[in-house]
């Protein structure tokens, strides 16, 4: 039944063809000029209900977005952020009913570095952008992604969230949230306040960062790798844009199709524990900055539609995976695997979708800043502290027996260690040796203090990172080309964990 | 007998369709005469021979556009109008529109 070059001889049954003719489903009226789902033909008006209807209900059902609240709108220029923004400012404009009631602020990443496209053309995509943006009158900021070098460490670890609230108590959180900071209808002057900083001329690139970049996506050796690190600098940088402007959300333009896509090839990437906070409405894995996917109930059929119809303006640019070939990657092909299903089988984008709506992340509770068992560059919980038995264990065990035997640097894994000092407070700058003293830069590559012969860095962040992290890691030729606050806060943890090894017998267990 | 001539504005707008065109978004064209209406079907044919300049396995495939790229015909969805047998009308506007991430 199920082989390869079945030939089904025109048994499989065929969709009926809606006819020209065909009449809104909702009206009942006018004649139908889309069909959405399976079947479904809607006139134009309806359309424009039912789409503005779908982004109110996101936001109103879920309850997340505070009244007065800053909400910061990741625009990239594609249709599904630029629908998005165009939903915002339709339900902030004054006739709207039931007006939204948060403070919006665009953010623009240019990728451009990392997919390779001159400096001019960088330069008009940043300046068409800016036009679109000032014609929507919000504060918006244009970042290019070469600021992800000059971040901080402190980008990668959870910040404690404002205020504990339960999902139930909206209307407490809400007057809380108003009486802490929140001022509703916003006062005049600090909205102008804002908008005079950001309209700024377009950002300085330096040469320098520029090549930094692309020297770290040719360190990889997979699109695969390359596509899960973009997306991850980019997710770093838009978190740190957001809390260094003041905003307490951030609203992502994620369709339904494309998370579809992305929940399969999270899976095909190892993902698979972290898909509810990858692909689910809201994400909190920063702590202080939640994540928010609105789109994610719109088909990307229905979001093209509405741009054209009702002259949506978006900006197309080139990114890193424009026009490559379907088997370039592993996020490439489950698209076209996606897509091509769905043009048979029109439920397949949905039947995902509603998959993914029923995850839901297990959080073991807030983590402090100490503890870091959450992987380094996603920031989700680490899945690889699991029992001997697993499906981990055996991947490792497998990965082990397949490589050949390196030749004796098993000792040289764990660097040689001076005794521990009677004194815990002073640990930090002597666990590591003599070579350093307080926050210095021991097993940078090429120096020479350690005694231990020089440490492939990859051993030591592998501890620190999920299974999928890990698969992107392996990748890379060499982790040195990673911006230097990833590298920083990966000695940082290290640190701490031998630290901690170390005093683990002088530590009190809370239970006795 | 259908020896009129077409006269079809193709607009390949945002979403990177135009890349395969050389970024030409809108498109004129008068389609020969023949002796049978002209449908969509032949029109893709005449795109690819005439108009596509290059990866043409990102446009068409098989009879039909690659699937994720939108039709739209005088702005109504092409699967209300027949989808590849729709028979082209003078002064008709075609839309090709891409949703994908690669192209």
């Amino acid at each position: 039944m199920c082989q390869v070059d079945e030939d089904f001889q025109g048994q499989l049954e065929h969709t009926e063809v809606p006819s020209i003719s065909k009449k809104c489903v909702k009206c009942k009226e006018k004649t139908a000029v889309v069909v959405i789902r399976a079947g479904d033909t809607y006139c134009r008006d309806c359309f424009r209900e039912y789409f503005i209807h779908k982004f109110r209900a996101m936001l109103g059902k879920n309850r997340i977005i505070f009244p007065g609240e800053k909400v910061l709108l990741a625009v990239s220029g594609g249709p599904s952020s630029c629908s998005m923004l165009s939903q915002v400012q339709e339900g902030l404009s004054q006739n709207a009913h039931k007006k939204l009631r948060f403070i919006p602020g665009i953010v623009y990443i240019d990728e451009g570095a990392a997919a390779g496209r001159s400096v001019d053309d960088r330069k008009t995509a940043m300046a068409q952008m800016q036009t679109l943006f000032e014609a929507t009158g919000f504060p918006f900021h244009l970042v290019p992604l070469e600021q992800v070098l000059d971040l901080s460490p402190s980008v990668l670890v959870m910040a404690p969230s404002p205020s504990e609230q339960p999902g139930s108590a909206y209307k407490a959180a809400v007057d809380q949230f108003i009486q802490s900071k929140g001022h509703w209808p916003p006062r005049p002057q600090d909205q102008d306040q804002d908008q005079d900083l950001d309209q700024a001329s377009l950002p300085d690139i330096q040469e320098s960062h520029t090549q930094l970049l692309q020297q770290l996506m040719s360190s990889t050796k997979t699109q695969t790798a390359r596509e899960e690190l973009l997306s991850m600098l980019r997710q770093h940088l838009l978190v740190h844009t957001a809390r260094t402007k003041g905003y307490s959300k951030l609203m992502l333009g994620d369709c339904c199709s494309r998370l579809a896509v992305k929940l399969l090839s999270s899976i095909a990437l190892g993902r698979g524990a972290q898909l509810a906070q990858d692909t689910g409405f809201s994400d909190s894995r920063y702590g202080d900055i939640i994540t928010v996917r609105p789109m994610r109930d719109y088909s990307s059929k229905e979001i093209v539609f509405y741009n054209h119809m009702f002259k949506v303006p978006s900006i197309f640019i080139p990114g890193l995976d424009t026009m490559t070939a379907d088997k370039s990657s592993i996020q490439r092909l489950t698209e076209s695997f996606v897509t091509k299903l769905q043009a048979d089988f029109p439920s397949t984008v949905s039947t995902i979708y509603r998959t993914s709506e029923k995850l839901q992340t297990a959080w073991k509770g807030s983590c402090a800043a100490d503890v870091c068992d959450t992987c380094l560059l996603c920031l989700c919980a680490l899945d690889t502290t699991v029992e001997n038995a697993s499906a981990f264990q055996a991947t490792l065990i497998s990965e082990q027996l397949s490589q050949t035997k390196p030749p004796e640097t098993s000792s040289a894994i764990n660097p040689n260690l001076n005794p521990v000092q009677s004194n815990p407070g002073s640990a930090l700058a002597t666990t590591t040796g003599q070579c350093c003293s307080g926050e210095g830069e021991c097993g940078k590559k090429g120096g020479g203090c350690c005694s231990s012969p020089r440490v492939p860095e990859t051993t030591d962040m592998r501890s620190l990172l999920c299974y999928s992290c890990r698969q992107t890691v392996k990748d890379m030729s060499s982790v040195d080309h990673l911006p230097a606050y990833i590298l920083l806060e990966a000695q940082r943890r290290n640190r701490r964990s031998q630290m901690r090894e170390q005093i683990s017998e002088f530590i009190l267990d809370e239970g006795v | 007998m259908y020896a009129k001539i077409c006269l079809i504005f193709l607009f390949l707008s945002r979403g990177g369709a135009e890349l395969l065109f050389k970024g030409v978004k809108e498109h004129h064209v008068t389609l020969p005469t023949q002796s049978e209406p002209w449908d969509v079907k032949q029109l893709l044919v005449w795109i690819q021979r005439n108009l596509l300049k290059e990866r043409p396995e990102l446009f068409v495939q098989g009879d039909s556009v690659r699937p994720g790229i939108l039709v739209l015909i005088n702005d109504a969805d092409w699967e209300l109008m027949g989808e590849l047998d729709y028979q082209l009308q003078d002064q008709d506007n075609i839309v090709f529109i891409s949703t994908l991430h690669g192209g």
